[in-house]
């Protein structure tokens, strides 16, 4: 008898725990989110939104978990009561207990309740569909098209002239005087997903199929996302940094992007090697002769903060690592080791960093 | 003259050689062996699973973790999810609805025993040509060897441009070879179940397990049929110069999506409704009472085998449908929690009111109805399109669907384990060791999928080889990887309990748990041709009406 009692208490304080963990996991990334968000956003968490699209996911995700966490409390009150009350006591005894088989009206019961909770989540998950989905695109919208590629994104923006990698620069967007930014997925060869996850849900990037996306943040900062759909060997390190400006710094940033490259004679060298190398295949550089478009465009890579799709800081250091040996950095990356002298290298990371 | 009679009946005794007894288990076609070859087969690829997990979570443990390489990783998860699914879940459920089926339906054998066994072998070659790629697998370029491109292989990362080398046709093939099987073994379990039930038993008398087994089998001949199709167009188009997803050439990416997952989503109703079936065994026996709601089962059942299959581009929110296709997936994504949670709502009716005797297999039932119920609500939260948008693809759905599998579908197999294995086997399994598998296995199960929620909600992405620091992954990240280990060490108990409890464990008899349906009426194991004379049954519990002759079943249906 006395084993019996330990078993079932065993079972109940086990469950009552397994469950405390997942429930307090939730509340406490809710929590953590909510209370302390940390000042550069380093956490991509969907409970920390930054834009409307985010956001409205955000409140639905409240109304589901409130939902769905009522449903658990019930359902799992039931069982652990059943479990502990419904336990054999009398070890010895051989009678069995009432046999039951069903009943009718309990059936109808807890078939029609589920129904009826299932259309108050279907009406209110599908009024965010629409309202994300189908949302009209003002006029002031900054279009950007997002192109993934093995393993990095091109960012183009149509109506600036611009071609950056990597690094979006897109206006914080004023309630009063929405500036949103609106995104055109491509792929240039396999299947990517562009997620930022506290600016808006993932629209997957698929090749031969044109899908978009929007965000307007209403803070600005720089946001980190990530490739979230598996696109082949290095798509852990296709990362993807969102930076909100202010108006004026987007501004500035837009007038910075639009110069051509100055002509820095002093590093005519290494300008040699890039455009006598096999560089110019993969990359861009404006006012040049290198037109690449499989790997980013370099016309101002020193306004970039990171390199190989954020995985490393752009430092010199990082630069001549990445030229030489790219595996070193980002294993399996498409860039391709350029296995070039010292002297031509040092070269071409001068004139590298001439590329404002 | 006497010498030679002696020496002859003393080999006789001593066993015939190995040869002999080897041949006879791969020659068999007798359904209980092909169960038990279909269960020792996916328990052999179950370990080889659980390492390719355990390699996954050693990498994962620290951001920057350098212990495999991406490529390796890349090989690992598809494998470790291709292993798992076809050669791990289904043919150990098939192995179950193999042995038990007809014994539960008082048949002699299934309907197409050389079927049968043809179908066990295309499966278990299926498994060997998927591993098999690991040595054959470079091709001629070199390029890898083990298949690298996930186990729903998205096209077009598995055309030639972006897949060079076999390593993909060995994934291809293996999934297509096993699937014949699978269809072999659907139409031999639809065939026993319809043609061979023995006198008396009606279909409205069939024990729940055979019921359920018989919708798992329509569902497989409806769902694996446009999977194989899918596989011989990415053949086709991979060797005849077809286009079918070939991106490059206008082929459409989408149209593998919807082709894998219209096979894909009601696999995993393939996968659990065994698992639903075993649950709705084992609770009735250990609560001492008849399943609650019998007919509202069956009926729950059907049902959610027809609505499985009409859910499939849940799994594809994210991939740029307009806001009505995606609404219409959401309403009948969160219909099919209706009988999902009728049959919860049953099992507890089941429990209420009744004696429970909390053996082990009934404690990795009650872990299977509490892990169950948190597996369907965190799959309404995934089901609402754009809560989905956000946890689709991350480590959130991951915890989901192992939650499922593993909280759902494992703890219930592990109690058809210790439940049915004294009948497989004729003897018991120790109790003792069965408790500290519960709990090691409860305990690294909560660890590693309770925990995995988390870093999904902070945006880690799924099948990442590492991952930048100061995210607030790291922590989540080590407590997982230590789960897994708690997970690994509940499985060596498990099996050093299979292989001691084989030679040492006390005699079962036919019937230990006093439970009440036909394959407890014959010896364990149970003699060849299963019933030396077909029995006669009139109602759901037949070794019920002869244990209670003054209160049968029979007087109520």
């Amino acid at each position: 008898m006395a084993e019996k009692h330990k078993t079932e208490w065993r079972v109940v304080v086990g469950r009552a725990i397994g469950t405390l963990i997942f429930l307090g996991g939730i509340l406490l990334v809710v929590g953590l989110c909510n209370g302390a968000a940390p000042p550069e956003n380093s956490f991509p968490s969907i409970f920390d939104p930054r834009s409307t699209p985010a956001e409205s996911i955000y409140r639905l995700s409240h109304f589901v978990l409130a939902i769905t966490g009522l449903i658990f409390l019930v359902v799992f009150g039931l069982l652990s009561y059943a479990v502990v009350k419904f336990r054999n006591t009398d070890a010895n005894a051989k009678r069995e207990p009432a046999q039951v088989y069903g009943s009718t009206q309990i059936e109808l019961a807890w078939t029609i309740i589920p129904i009826l909770i299932v259309v108050v989540l279907f009406l209110a998950t599908a009024r965010v569909i629409h309202a994300i989905q189908d949302a009209p695109k003002p006029a002031a919208a900054v279009e950007v098209t997002a192109i993934g590629h093995q393993f990095w994104w091109e960012f183009r923006y149509p109506a600036l002239g611009i071609v950056t990698a990597n690094e979006l620069h897109v206006p914080v967007s004023d309630p009063a005087h929405p500036t949103p930014t609106f995104l055109k997925l491509l792929s240039a060869d396999t299947d990517h997903s562009f997620w930022v996850p506290q600016l808006a849900g993932k629209t997957d990037l698929i090749p031969n199929r044109v899908n978009e996306t929007w965000m307007d943040p209403h803070q600005t900062g720089v946001f980190h996302g990530q490739c979230a759909q598996y696109c082949g060997t290095q798509h852990a390190k296709m990362l993807l940094r969102v930076s909100v400006d202010s108006p004026e710094v987007f501004d500035a940033w837009v007038h910075a992007q639009k110069q051509p490259t100055k002509r820095d004679d002093q590093e005519i060298a290494g300008r040699r090697v890039f455009e006598t190398t096999a560089c110019v295949n993969c990359h861009a550089v404006g006012g040049t002769n290198a037109t690449g478009r499989f790997g980013p465009d370099l016309t101002h890579l020193m306004s970039r903060s990171t390199i190989a799709a954020g995985a490393a800081e752009n430092t010199t250091e990082n630069l001549r690592l990445w030229i030489q040996n790219p595996d070193a950095i980002k294993p399996g990356s498409l860039m391709p080791a350029m296995k070039l002298s010292d002297a031509d290298l040092d070269a071409l990371v001068r004139y590298l960093e001439t590329l404002h | 003259m006497s010498s030679d009679a002696m020496a002859i009946q003393s080999a006789d005794v001593a066993g015939r050689p190995w040869v002999e007894a080897l041949h006879e288990w791969v020659t068999t076609v007798d359904h209980k062996r092909l169960g038990v070859l279909y269960i020792l087969f996916a328990l052999t690829f179950l370990i080889i699973g659980g390492i390719e997990a355990a390699i996954m979570r050693i990498q994962l443990i620290r951001p920057h973790n350098d212990f495999v390489s991406p490529q390796v990783f890349n090989r690992m998860f598809t494998m470790h999810g291709t292993t798992m699914i076809f050669f791990v879940i289904m043919p150990v459920m098939f192995g179950f609805a193999n042995y038990l089926v007809p014994l539960m339906i008082g048949a002699r054998d299934m309907a197409f025993p050389r079927l049968n066994a043809f179908s066990f072998w295309l499966s278990a070659f299926g498994g060997c040509l998927l591993y098999f790629s690991l040595i054959g697998g470079s091709g001629l370029y070199g390029a890898g060897n083990a298949p690298d491109v996930g186990w729903w292989a998205y096209a077009p990362l598995t055309s030639r441009a972006f897949s060079p080398g076999h390593s993909t046709d060995y994934w291809t093939i293996a999934v297509l070879v096993s699937g014949f099987g699978s269809i072999g073994t659907a139409i031999n379990i639809i065939a026993t179940i319809v043609c061979m039930r023995c006198p008396g038993m009606k279909l409205s008398r069939m024990p729940l397990l055979a019921w359920l087994n018989l919708v798992m089998a329509f569902l497989v001949l409806i769902s694996i049929s446009p999977l194989s199709a899918a596989q011989i167009m990415l053949l086709v188009d991979r060797y005849l110069g077809g286009h079918f997803f070939d991106t490059q050439a206008g082929g459409s990416a989408a149209l593998w999506m919807h082709f894998f997952w219209i096979f894909g989503h009601p696999e995993v109703y393939i996968l659990v409704i065994p698992a639903f079936a075993f649950a709705s065994e084992i609770i009735p026996v250990f609560s001492r009472k008849p399943i609650f709601g019998y007919p509202v089962m069956v009926g729950a059942t059907v049902c959610i085998a027809f609505v499985s299959m009409s859910v499939w581009a849940h799994h594809m929110f994210t991939i740029g449908m307009n806001s009505y296709s995606n609404s219409f997936f959401v309403l009948t994504t969160m219909v099919i929690a209706v009988p999902t949670g009728i049959k919860i709502f049953n099992w507890l009716g089941t429990m209420w009111g009744g004696k429970i005797q909390f053996t082990t297999p009934m404690l990795f039932c009650i872990g299977f109805l509490f892990q169950f119920l948190i597996a369907g609500l965190t799959g309404i939260m995934l089901g609402a399109a754009p809560f989905n948008w956000q946890l689709n693809g991350s480590y959130f759905v991951v915890a989901h669907f192992h939650y499922v599998i593993v909280g759902g579908i494992m703890f219930a197999l592990f109690a058809a384990f210790y439940f049915w294995y004294p009948k497989i086997t004729g003897r018991m399994l120790n109790e003792s060791l069965g408790k500290l598998h519960f709990w090691l296995f409860f305990i690294g199960f909560h660890l590693t999928f309770d925990t995995m929620h988390i870093p999904g909600v902070l945006g880690m992405p799924r099948r990442i080889y590492t991952y930048e620091p100061g995210r607030g992954w790291d922590t989540l990240n080590l407590i997982v990887t230590i789960g897994t280990f708690v997970q690994g060490l509940a499985i060596l108990v498990f099996v050093a309990n299979l292989v001691l409890s084989y030679f040492r464990g006390p005699k079962a008899g036919n019937d230990p748990w006093d439970a009440w349906t036909l394959e407890w009426s014959v010896s364990s194991p149970p003699p060849s041709y299963d019933f030396a004379s077909i029995p006669t049954v009139s109602s759901r519990r037949p070794l019920w009406d002869r244990k209670h002759p003054e209160d049968p079943d029979s007087r109520y249906e």
